[in-house]
């Protein structure tokens, strides 16, 4: 039965609906494999495995429905994402006892495809991190090496699907937080472009940043879920009112690269990246050639400025949306307070974590009056010439291709005493959030070095997601699969 | 520029955070680097630059004005930490 957790999200889910296995052996295989694995890896913040058995029974009683693209398919998603009567607590003591009484837009119709929520994975707290170190409640370990960090913000997602937990995780991407942590646990992991996917339901944290997307073993899988939970939601005035192709079914057949133009910016392979990232990075473009790929080089000459555009932006937007914890409506209420001046206070010094507080703090000076022209209007602007480089470089090319992170997962505890090294470290993700555009990161490889696995990403044009997804299913086949992993 | 604590004091106030003096110190630090980093932005010259605030391509529609439920009051106190099954419950304010 353990053989069940290792098969990918569209095998599992074709020996479902073949009736081949039942919804019930699925879950159970997963809750196992929880079991065995969750010990030494911290990837799950709450664990429902009686309303996921519950569910599997219902699905099974009434057999497979034609249609149900997820049918029995059990799934893990980011704790940042509302799923009716569980926890939702974003990683944060001031949601600790926060449960929602509604479904995500995105939940709705996993569970309209059929699919089974397991429960809910560990995260950096309020999405606010680059390793996962920032949750409140666990530090989640990477499968590949358990001293080591599984990336962030989405670690928890990205370990599950790694140790084979589950056959799909949700995770979130404000700067990278789907991106880095599948480069560093060695999964495939899209962020699609921005309106894509709805975001009711998701905790709020940059809101002209924030796409939802999955966490999976495979490009395949990736479409399966993408083509499931993509669409217009009028919930949702960001959510863009335009078709959603069957992701899946644009996959379907491609075997090789011919006629692709990849294009290979130069900030994304100069200094400051590992030199067994690069290799690991450079032969899988060797790869796309020999597959008929193009390559050409392009240029993002605002690159350098990406970091420091980003974090004003996505401060400033945190410091807005975090408002709303107040200790009134719902989450932690500081129990000593007097006042209603002492109850913000308390409870939200006592609520967030210190690099939640750091962020707030940082974003409400950028928008201060004095300063909110140096820094925010000025960041909006460096926005506008970012996405124009993307813009010009898709002139050029159909994909864009670089590292997704400049090293591989580091040790856990290095680099949190360093906020500012940690912030510069997002370098390869975050332009594409500030320009809302589609990328993905898979994996092409160990690090000599390291051992650890190396990420790639590909980015595509405005809601040009097949282009990459196909692109990395033709990529991923021809590259050595990576072994199961080492560390667990 | 140089943070002091008292500056990320007031910050801090304006977004309803007390912090301690030792966080104070430590965040003064850190928001030097941070802000000195950020400021690397003054180097490129974006006069006449439109500034993008979102990258929504579309124009936000608005939704048909019609009724329909959304959520009962049992559902919006259930999360509250102090209701009188009411309201929400704070402590005095006149």
């Amino acid at each position: 039965m353990s053989d069940i957790t290792a098969l990918t999200l569209t095998e599992v889910r074709d020996k479902l609906a073949r009736k081949e296995i039942k919804a019930a052996e699925a879950v159970a295989a997963c809750l196992a494999r929880i079991e065995g694995t969750e010990p030494a890896l911290k990837a799950i913040l709450h664990l429902d495995a009686e309303a996921a058995l519950a569910a599997a029974k219902a699905l099974d009683d009434a057999g497979p429905v034609a249609g149900q693209r997820l049918w029995g398919v059990p799934v893990l998603v980011k704790d940042a994402i509302c799923v009716k009567d569980a926890p939702t607590t974003c990683g944060s003591k001031i949601l600790q006892n926060f449960t929602p009484f509604y479904d995500a837009v995105c939940i709705e119709k996993l569970k309209a495809a059929g699919a089974i929520i397991l429960g809910k994975t560990n995260m950096d707290e309020f999405a606010m991190g680059s390793s996962t170190e920032n949750s409140a409640y666990a530090i989640t370990a990477n499968p590949w090496d358990t001293a080591k960090v599984p990336g962030g913000s989405s670690g928890g997602s990205a370990a599950a699907v790694a140790a084979d937990q589950c056959f799909a995780a949700l995770g979130t991407d404000t700067g990278g937080s789907i991106r880095q942590p599948a480069a560093f646990c060695g999964t495939v992991g899209i962020k699609p472009t921005y309106g894509r996917v709805s975001r009711y339901g998701l905790v709020a944290y940059g809101s002209s940043l924030d796409q939802i997307g999955p966490l999976t073993r495979t490009a395949d899988d990736a479409a399966a879920v993408l083509s499931v939970i993509a669409g217009h939601d009028p919930r949702d005035s960001t959510s863009a009112p335009r078709e959603v192709p069957d992701f899946e079914a644009a996959l379907a057949g491609a075997v090789d690269l011919a006629g692709l133009t990849i294009g290979l910016p130069d900030e994304y392979w100069g200094e400051g990246v590992d030199d067994e990232v690069r290799q690991a990075c450079a032969a899988a473009v060797d790869t796309a050639k020999s597959l008929g790929a193009t390559v050409v080089p392009v240029s993002l000459p605002h690159t350098p400025y990406a970091v420091a555009t980003y974090y004003i932006v996505a401060m400033a937007e945190a410091s807005s949306n975090l408002a709303r914890f107040d200790g009134v409506r719902y989450g932690y209420r500081a129990p000593e307070a007097q006042t209603l001046e002492e109850l913000y206070e308390l409870s939200r010094s006592t609520g967030f974590g210190p690099e939640v507080q750091r962020r707030i703090v940082i974003g409400t000076y950028v928008l201060s009056a004095g300063y909110y022209d140096a820094y925010y209007r000025k960041a909006a602007q460096v926005r506008r010439l970012i996405r124009q480089d993307f813009l010009t470089a898709f002139e050029k090319c159909d994909v864009i291709c670089g590292p997704t992170s400049p090293f591989a997962a580091f040790p856990i505890g290095q680099m949190t005493d360093d906020p500012l090294q940690m912030y510069l470290s997002d370098i390869f993700t975050i332009s594409l959030n500030l320009a809302g555009l589609p990328g993905l990161s898979m994996p092409v490889g160990l690090g000599q070095t390291s051992g650890m696995p190396i990420g790639m990403q590909l980015f595509g044009p405005a809601f040009d997601e097949a282009a990459i997804l196909r692109t990395a299913k033709v990529l991923g086949a021809a590259l050595p699969p990576l072994p199961r992993p080492a560390g667990i | 520029m140089t943070i002091s604590p008292d500056a990320v004091a007031k910050v801090a106030k304006l977004a309803k955070l007390r912090l301690d003096d030792a966080k104070l110190e430590r965040f003064a630090g850190q928001m030097d680097d941070i802000l000195a980093y950020m400021e690397t932005l003054g180097a490129l010259d974006t006069t006449g630059v439109e500034p993008l605030y979102s990258p929504v391509g579309h124009a936000t529609p608005l939704r048909a004005d019609t009724a329909a439920p959304t959520c009962t009051r049992d559902q919006i106190l259930a999360n509250a930490p102090a209701t009188d099954g009411q309201f929400f419950i704070v402590p005095k304010i006149v």
